[in-house]
């Protein structure tokens, strides 16, 4: 293993080259860009052997890997955004095919108004696109997830398509140091991509047939039952890449100080390290505050969000992303996951960090500090009133 | 004096975004001349743009009816606006990019209708604003962050592909061609029915930096060498033409 100093994008895009993929398709768009563009510099100077197709449209790119995923080859894109939404389409296809595509999500907000900067509307408003979703709290983490994403998505039991989301300049544009596995042992966690099922002459099968009334219901059980299935496999590959390489950032979730915390943040990605920094300073204080970190947000671990949560007297949801009429993502779906708890914490939803606001260590504090009792209205954090008027 | 052409810019929005050296400044300079010229009420028109740096050519800098929309899409937000309100002068001004490749589609069927507005393409040969990769413009053998070791997949004739369509006005100049661009697309604005200008607009910064030009002028001199006026090309076999952009006015038909 080989410790640099490198950037977000170029962490993860050495990862991707380690997965071998066969083929890749992307479009351009902000903060996704220097991924794509450094596979693209891997494979023309011949240090990746794969496939790069410099696809019209995010559209497109979602399609190619799905018709390349479902002749058998590994595949992988990258987006972020409106690209993301525009593949919308394509991902229930993806998903309802059964095909283990592996896309990077650089996680930024959603126009209008046009914004660049990060924030997490853009996964979220695809989580029920049947895709597995998981979040990275740092570059290492980042680029750890794609060699177990890999693996995740093609495992006999689960055969879906896995997104790692990142949040968008924070880690895709930061510099940090980063240990990269070396191609040999990266090989021995992810073999080649044995496919049960693919398109090949010798034996012809249909994908995307149509199905009725009597049938398609039962299609969708079946995908919802392998997603919530590919919970112990997401905890078995996080074990196994632990026993392997060392390093484990969580499996469905891991939790920061939580023994006997009365106070409990729960937020996913980058934010995460932000908030340890601010338990550090307030369990100083005496705060008993700890954190539950959603590593994985689809399938949603309710059990391991439960077992977490269970003793705690009150959870703060910091959700990057929200719901238009509902409020916090994440916290509407751990008050469902708590409502057949004794004595459940109260929980209160924070919205924060919209389109590029930044969540600062202060933020946080605040947000522990001046915790009111709203009820299951969300919250807007740090909002400007002046501009409200 | 002020010339009187600058009146139609919102002073509070400037200086234009663009890098320096950028042709997409030109290119608005030239639009904002030929409305100028042809004294079409700038209260009456829509400028719709999509996403790229040549989305910024209108917006929000004219000082009218501007909508800047999503990646692709500018077409078909136009053709929206122009079906309910027929009196509004509409025109779309956006990148190769958005025009060509993401919305591609769009560009083919607004032809095919022959709708009544004047769209603009802000041709650089490259995405400028995501950081330079390659376009369905872009040349042959062109090094873009996508295509590290020149591109290898043919460039699309923007011109050819709308008269295909159906298009009844269709042209080609360069921000190098001042006059000539603005003359066409005092023409364009005149027209009834559906106006193609393919506009090429340098793009230093992304293309011309790992191109190896010296500068913006010495791109912008290249861009003036590749050029053909329609009349000479006739005569030109295909052979000679390859890589080289013929410049006039290729479909002139019906009203005006
Ligand atoms: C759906 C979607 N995909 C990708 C992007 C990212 N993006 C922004 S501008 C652009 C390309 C712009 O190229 P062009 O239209 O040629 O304009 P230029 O910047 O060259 O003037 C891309 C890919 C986006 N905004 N939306
Ligand atoms: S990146 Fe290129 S197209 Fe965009 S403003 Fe700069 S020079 Fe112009
Ligand atoms: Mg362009």
């Amino acid at each position: 293993m080989a410790r640099t100093f490198t950037e977000g994008s170029k962490a993860v895009a050495e990862t991707v080259k380690l997965c071998r993929p066969n083929v890749i398709a992307a479009y351009p768009i902000t903060p996704q860009t220097h991924i794509s563009e450094e596979l693209a510099q891997m494979v023309a100077n011949g240090e990746l052997k794969a496939e790069y197709v410099t696809v019209e449209s995010e559209f497109a790119a979602a399609s190619v890997v799905l018709g390349a995923s479902a002749t058998g080859a590994r595949s992988y894109t990258a987006t972020s955004s409106q690209g993301l939404l525009l593949m919308t389409e394509v991902l229930f296809n993806i998903s309802g095919m059964r095909l283990p595509v592996v896309m990077t999500c650089a996680n930024r907000a959603i126009s209008s108004p046009i914004n660049i900067w990060n924030d997490q509307q853009d996964s979220i408003s695809v989580r029920d696109a049947g895709w597995v979703q998981l979040y990275a709290e740092d570059i290492q983490e980042a680029s750890d997830l794609h060699l177990q994403a890999f693996r995740i998505a093609e495992h006999p039991e689960v055969l879906l398509p896995v997104m790692v989301c990142m949040d968008g300049f924070i880690l895709t544009h930061a510099y940090e140091p980063v240990d990269l596995i070396e191609q040999k042992e990266a090989d021995a966690f992810l073999p080649p991509y044995q496919p049960q099922y693919y398109l090949t002459p010798k034996n012809p099968i249909t994908f995307g047939a149509m199905m009725g009334p009597e049938s398609y219901m039962e299609a969708r059980c079946q995908l919802d039952r392998a997603l919530c299935g590919s919970t112990r496999i997401v905890e078995e590959v996080a074990k196994e890449f632990k026993k392997r390489f060392g390093r484990f950032q969580g499996a469905l979730v891991d939790t920061y100080c939580i023994e006997g915390a009365e106070i409990v943040l729960v937020a996913m990605g980058s934010v995460i390290s932000t908030i340890k920094e601010a338990i550090d300073l307030l369990r100083k204080e005496g705060v008993k505050v700890g954190l539950l970190k959603v590593r994985c947000f689809r399938p949603f671990p309710r059990e391991a969000i439960k077992e977490a949560l269970v003793g705690a007297r009150e959870v703060l949801a910091i959700d990057r992303a929200f719901s238009p009429g509902s409020g916090g993502v994440l916290a509407t779906e751990i008050r469902a996951s708590l409502q057949d708890v004794k004595k459940a914490p109260e929980i209160k939803g924070h919205i924060a960090g919209l389109g590029g606001r930044e969540i600062s260590v202060e933020t946080i504090i605040n947000i522990v500090k001046d915790r009111k009792s709203v009820g299951i209205e969300d919250r807007f954090v740090d909002l400007k009133e002046a501009l409200l008027k | 004096m002020e010339a009187t052409w600058k009146k139609h810019l919102r002073k509070e929005t400037l200086p234009l975004p663009f890098c320096p050296g950028c042709g997409h400044g030109i290119l608005l300079g030239a639009i904002l001349r030929a409305i100028d010229a042809s004294g079409i009420d700038i209260k009456d028109m829509l400028f719709v743009s999509g996403i790229g740096c040549a989305g910024w050519i209108p917006s929000p800098h004219i000082k009218a009816d501007t909508m800047h929309v999503t990646h692709g899409r500018p077409i078909a937000f136009a053709t929206g606006a122009k079906l309910f309100n027929p009196r509004l002068k509409v025109m779309v001004v956006s990148g190769d990019g958005d025009l060509a490749s993401i919305g591609g589609n769009h560009l083919i069927h607004a032809a095919r209708r022959d709708i009544d507005m004047v769209v603009v393409c802000a041709n650089n040969e490259i995405y400028g604003m995501t950081g330079g990769q390659v376009s369905p413009t872009t040349g042959l053998g062109v090094k873009t962050t996508t295509t590290l070791a020149g591109n290898v997949e043919p460039p699309l004739d923007l011109c050819r592909l709308v008269e295909a369509a159906g298009a009844s006005y269709v042209a080609r100049s360069t921000v190098f061609h001042l006059e000539h661009l603005i003359g066409i697309l005092k023409k364009a604005l005149g027209h009834k029915g559906f106006s193609f200008i393919d506009a090429l607009s340098p793009c230093p910064v992304q293309y011309g930096r790992r191109n190896l030009y010296a500068s913006p002028a010495e791109q912008l001199k290249d861009l003036e060498k590749r050029c053909v006026p329609l009349e000479k090309a006739r005569s030109m076999t295909q052979e000679v033409l390859k890589g080289r952009i013929v410049i006039g006015e290729f479909v002139c038909r019906g009203e005006h």
